[in-house]
C-alpha cells in the first residue's frame, strides 16, 4: 500500500512500483528503425552544418544521418564516437535544444527540428547492441597517464589516450565509474543502467587500469602522480556544493540537491526512497529541474523552483523549464532563499522577493512562505580539494584551449577546468582534446 | 467549377482521367470501384487470344524506388497481360459499359501479330458496347518475347499493318498505345498515323531493373534467385512521357494526332502539363496503385480550380497551348539573360545552393561568417541548379536581365533582339544575318 502523496513529511512509497516505474521511463523512448528512417529523411545535408558547429564534440552530424539514411547505422554510430566517445550518454542527455537542434535549418524553416539526438541514440544504440568495441588500440608507446575522476572527461581521455597507445590508470574516490553520468543526471534520462553499461563498453579499448576509492589529496598527491606518470590528466569535477547561507539551512530535510539526486539514481527501489509532500527546490539550473521533477516523479504533492532572477536567466533551457512544468512543478521566478522555519525539521521555507539590476540581485523586503517539509539546494557546485601548485581562473582550474595547466605534464578537463560550458558533452570534448595533446607531447 | 467533360476521339467522358490498362483496370470489381471514386474512363487491362490465358509468376511483381519519406518515385512490373478467360473478361466489360454509359471504356488488346487473330477478337470486342480498343504496342517484359508488346511497337512497319487490320475489322476509335523503348518516337507515330489510328497513347513503360538484392546478387523483383526487366513509370517518368508527347504533337506529320498521355500523372498539375503539351486526356496508373482510386479527387478539383483560376470553361481551352513554345536548342535565343537570387527572408540557411555551385557548378554563391548566401552576378551564368537544389520551393529564383542593363558576367549591355545559335559567329555553319 502506498503511502499517499498527501501524507506529511519526508516519506518513502509515496507511489507504487508500477507508478515509480511509468514515471522514470525514458524521457525520450528509443526510435524503432522506421523511426529513424522517417526522422533521418528530414535531413537536409547542410553544407559546413550549423547543427556540427553547434555540437562542442564536433559530431559530423549529416553525414552520420546519411549513413543512417543509407542503412548502416553502425557506421553512423561509428562517425559520431569518433568525435564523442561517450555518444550514446551524449544522445541521452545533450540540451539538443540549446546545441544542435536549435540551429538545425529546419528549425528555422518549421520551428521543427530534425531530431538529431534521438537519430544519435539510435546509431550509437544499434552499434552498442551489436556488442564488440569499435576501436582498436595503436602499438603500445610504452607511456603511462594517470587520469583523475571517472566522468565524462576522464572517461573520453582515457579511451583516447589508451587508443592512441598509452597505458592509462584512471582512478576515481568512489567505487563506481561514470561521474555525473552515473551519479547526477536525473534518471529518466539514463535508463536500464546506461551509463554503468556505456563504461564497461568503453573500456572494452582495453589498456585501461580502474582503480577506485582513490582521492585527490587524500590517497593520491599531484607530486606523487606527475613522477609516477608520464603525464597526470585531471577531471575531479566540482566536489563542493554552495550553501544557501540562509538561517535554518542545518534543519533537517534540508540538503543538497545533488546528493539526493546521487542517491536516487544509486537506488535499487525507487519505492523505498523517501521524498517530501512539499518540495521546494532553491536554484535554477539543470540540477534543480532534475531535483525538482523526480521529486514529483517519487510522488510530492507540491514541488516549487525557486529561482532569485527571471526565466531567462535560469540555467535550465526552456525545454527543460516546459519539461518540469509539464509534471507538474511550479516555477518561481525572482525569489531568493531568507530563512527556513521549522521546530527541528524543516516546516516552511521564507523567500524574498527579488529586483535585478544591473544583473545584481537584490532584496525588496516583500516575503512568502511556502510550506516545505523538504528542501532541496541546488545553487552550484564548485572546486574542491584541487592541488595548491595549480593556477586557477576564476574559481576552477586554468587550462590552454588543449587542456594544459600552469604545471607542465598536468593537463586538466570538464567541469573543474575554465572554459566550455558545464555539460558532458563539452566534458568530452575537453577530455578528448587534452589526450591528443598529452599524446602529441608524449610522442614529439 | 469548370466543367471537366472531355470529348476524346468522340468519346465523352466527365473528366479528363482515365484509368490506364493495368492491374486497377484488370477486372469488373476494380473498375466499379473506380467508377464510383469519380474516373472518367478505364482503359481495361490488355485482353489475349481465345484459349488458355498466359501466367504470371508467383513470386513478387513489382520493383520500386522511393525518394524522402519512402515516398515512391518509381514502379517497375513484369506482369504479363490479363491472365483470365477473354470470355470473362468481355462478359464483365459489357456489364460495366451497361452500368456506367457516361463513362469511357476503352478495351487494350495484345494479339498475336496476325491478321486472323486481330479479325477473331474485334467482332468480340465490338460486341461489349465498349467506345474503342487500345492496341498494346508497348510492354517492353514477357510478351516482347513472344512478338507482342513492345516487338510490334519497335517495328514501324508492323504498327502500321496491325493498325490497318483494326480499322477494317473495328468501327470504333482505335489508339495505338507506344513503346518509349525506341531511339526516335516520331517514328512508331507517324507509322500509326499512315495506319489511320485515331490516336496514340504514350507512353508505355520504360525497360528497368530497379534494384540488385546485394545479398543474393540478383535483381529484384527476385523470382526464385533470378530477375528480368521489367516496365517502369510512375513520378520518375513523367518527364519522358512529357519529352515524347511532345516530339509528336509539334512533328508535322502528326501534330494533328490525338494523343492520350501516360506517365506519372499524380496530381492535376501533370495532368494540366500533359494537356497543355498536346494531349487530349491522361491515362493513370501509378498513383492509383501507389494510393487507391480516391487520388482522382484531387485531380478533379485541382484541375478544375486551376481553369476556374485562369478562366478555361473547358479543356478544350488549354490543349495543346504549349506546344508551340516547344522548340530546338538551336532556336532558343541567347540573348535572354537571367540571374538567380535568394530571397534572404526565405532562406533557412541551408547552404546546399553553395555546395552545388561551388563544388560542382560555377562558384557564383558567396558564403559569409554568418552563412548569408549570396549571388555574385558577374560569376552567375544562370543555370538554375541551386534553384533545384533549395528545399525551400521559390527561395531562389531566376530574375530576368532587362534588356539594356549589363551582364555583370560578360560585361556587355543585354540586347533584347532575338539571337540563336544559327547566327552566333562561333558557329561554323551560322547563316550570317544580313
Amino acid at each position: 500500500m502506498a503511502t499517499s502523496h498527501q501524507a506529511s513529511g519526508i516519506q518513502v512509497a509515496r507511489l507504487d512500483a508500477a507508478g515509480i516505474a511509468e514515471n522514470f521511463s525514458d524521457l525520450h523512448p528509443a526510435y524503432d528503425a522506421h523511426e529513424a528512417a522517417v526522422a533521418a529523411d528530414r535531413c537536409y545535408f547542410c553544407y559546413d552544418a550549423p547543427c556540427m558547429t553547434a555540437c562542442p564534440t564536433s559530431i559530423d552530424i549529416p553525414q552520420f544521418i546519411r549513413e543512417i539514411q543509407a542503412g548502416h547505422p553502425e557506421s553512423a554510430a561509428r562517425t559520431i564516437l569518433e568525435q564523442n566517445i561517450l555518444g550514446g550518454m551524449c544522445a541521452r542527455v545533450c540540451p539538443t535544444e540549446t546545441l544542435c537542434e536549435e540551429v538545425c535549418v529546419r528549425e528555422t524553416a518549421e520551428g521543427k527540428p530534425v531530431e538529431i539526438g534521438r537519430l544519435q541514440r539510435y546509431a550509437t544504440d544499434t552499434l552498442m547492441e551489436m556488442g564488440g568495441h569499435p576501436f582498436s588500440r595503436a602499438e603500445a608507446t610504452g607511456k603511462t597517464v594517470a587520469v583523475v575522476g571517472a566522468g565524462p572527461a576522464g572517461l573520453s581521455a582515457a579511451h583516447r589516450l589508451a587508443m592512441l597507445g598509452h597505458d592509462v590508470v584512471l582512478y576515481d574516490a568512489k567505487s563506481k565509474a561514470g561521474g555525473l553520468n552515473e551519479f547526477g543526471i536525473a534518471a529518466y534520462k539514463s535508463t536500464n543502467d546506461f551509463a554503468a553499461r556505456e563504461v564497461e563498453w568503453l573500456l572494452q579499448i582495453g589498456g585501461i587500469t580502474m582503480d577506485y576509492g582513490k582521492k585527490l589529496g587524500a590517497e593520491l598527491s599531484l607530486d606523487g602522480l606527475a613522477s609516477g606518470y608520464d603525464a597526470v590528466f585531471l577531471s575531479i569535477g566540482l566536489a563542493g556544493v554552495n550553501a544557501l547561507r540562509a538561517p535554518g539551512e542545518e534543519k533537517d530535510g534540508v540538503r543538497d540537491a545533488v546528493e539526493f539526486i546521487a542517491e536516487l539514481r544509486q537506488a535499487e527501489d525507487l519505492t523505498a526512497l523517501p521524498v517530501g509532500r512539499n518540495v521546494v527546490v532553491i536554484g535554477g539550473g539543470m540540477t534543480a529541474v532534475d531535483a525538482a521533477v523526480q521529486s514529483k516523479l517519487l510522488g510530492a504533492e507540491n514541488v516549487t523552483i525557486a529561482y532569485r532572477r527571471g526565466r531567462e536567466d535560469m540555467g535550465a533551457s526552456r525545454f527543460e523549464q516546459d519539461l518540469a512544468a509539464s509534471k507538474g512543478v511550479k516555477l518561481m521566478f525572482n525569489v531568493m532563499p531568507k530563512a527556513v522555519h521549522g521546530n527541528g525539521a524543516a516546516a516552511e521555507i521564507e523567500l524574498e522577493y527579488t529586483a535585478v539590476a544591473g544583473g545584481k540581485v537584490s532584496g525588496t523586503g516583500e516575503t512568502v512562505r511556502l510550506v516545505a517539509d523538504q528542501v532541496f539546494k541546488a545553487i552550484g557546485q564548485t572546486l574542491e580539494g584541487q592541488p595548491d601548485a595549480l593556477e586557477l581562473e576564476g574559481r576552477k582550474i586554468k587550462v590552454s584551449d588543449t587542456g594544459r595547466t600552469s604545471m607542465a605534464g598536468v593537463w586538466a578537463g570538464g567541469d573543474c577546468a575554465s572554459g566550455g560550458e558545464d555539460l558532458t558533452v563539452t566534458a568530452v570534448a575537453e577530455g578528448r582534446d587534452a589526450a591528443m595533446d598529452i599524446h602529441s607531447s608524449l610522442m614529439g | 467549377m469548370a466543367d471537366l467533360t472531355t470529348e476524346f476521339l468522340g468519346i465523352k467522358s466527365p473528366n479528363p482521367f482515365w484509368l490506364a490498362s493495368a492491374p486497377p483496370t484488370d477486372k469488373e470489381y476494380n473498375v466499379r470501384r473506380a467508377f464510383e471514386a469519380g474516373w472518367g474512363g478505364v482503359v481495361w487491362k490488355t485482353l489475349g487470344a481465345e484459349g488458355p490465358p498466359v501466367v504470371n509468376v508467383n513470386g513478387p511483381r513489382y520493383g520500386a524506388i522511393w525518394g524522402a519519406d519512402r515516398r515512391l518515385l518509381g514502379l517497375n512490373n513484369i506482369e504479363l497481360i490479363t491472365d483470365r478467360p477473354l470470355q470473362t473478361n468481355l462478359e464483365e466489360i459489357t456489364r460495366v459499359k451497361k452500368d456506367y454509359p457516361d463513362r469511357a471504356i476503352i478495351v487494350s488488346i495484345m494479339v498475336p501479330c496476325e491478321e486472323q487473330a486481330w479479325k477473331d477478337i474485334l467482332p468480340q470486342v465490338e460486341a461489349t458496347g465498349a467506345d474503342g480498343i487500345e492496341l498494346n504496342f508497348g510492354c517492353p517484359h514477357g510478351m516482347a518475347e513472344r512478338g507482342m508488346g513492345s516487338a510490334v511497337g519497335q517495328v514501324p512497319e508492323y504498327i502500321q499493318m496491325v493498325t490497318e487490320w483494326c480499322k477494317k475489322y473495328y468501327s470504333k476509335p482505335v489508339i495505338v498505345k507506344l513503346t518509349p523503348n525506341i531511339a526516335d518516337i516520331r517514328q512508331p507515330a507517324r507509322a500509326a498515323n499512315a495506319g489511320n489510328a485515331d490516336a496514340v497513347s504514350l507512353i508505355n513503360t520504360i525497360n528497368s531493373i530497379t534494384s540488385v538484392d546485394l545479398d543474393s546478387m540478383a535483381p529484384e523483383p527476385t523470382i526464385g534467385g533470378k530477375g528480368t526487366h521489367g516496365g517502369y513509370c510512375g513520378p520518375a517518368v513523367k518527364p519522358i512521357a512529357l519529352n515524347m508527347v511532345a516530339e509528336i504533337a509539334r512533328d508535322a506529320q502528326t501534330r494533328d494526332l490525338p494523343i492520350s498521355a501516360i506517365g506519372g500523372v499524380t496530381t492535376w498539375r501533370d495532368a494540366a502539363e500533359f494537356m497543355a503539351m498536346g494531349a487530349g486526356n491522361v491515362q493513370v496508373c501509378t498513383a492509383a496503385m501507389t494510393y487507391g482510386f480516391n487520388v482522382v479527387k484531387e485531380m478533379i478539383s485541382g484541375l478544375s480550380t486551376w481553369m476556374d483560376e485562369k478562366g478555361y470553361t473547358s479543356t478544350q481551352d488549354f490543349i495543346g497551348m504549349a506546344v508551340p513554345n516547344v522548340t530546338d536548342w538551336q532556336y532558343l535565343d541567347l540573348n535572354f539573360v537571367t540571374k538567380a537570387k535568394i530571397n534572404q527572408d526565405d532562406c533557412i540557411s541551408c547552404g546546399r545552393c553553395f555546395a552545388a555551385c561551388e563544388d560542382t557548378s560555377h562558384q557564383a554563391i558567396a558564403m559569409s561568417e554568418d552563412r548569408v548566401f549570396t549571388v555574385k552576378d558577374d560569376e552567375c551564368v544562370a543555370c538554375n541548379l541551386c534553384v533545384n537544389v533549395c528545399p525551400v520551393e521559390g527561395c531562389i529564383t531566376m530574375e530576368e536581365v532587362a534588356a539594356g542593363q549589363i551582364d555583370e558576367r560578360t560585361g556587355e549591355v543585354v540586347s533584347d533582339d532575338y539571337a540563336n545559335w544559327t547566327t552566333h559567329p562561333n558557329n561554323p555553319a551560322a547563316t550570317a544575318a544580313e
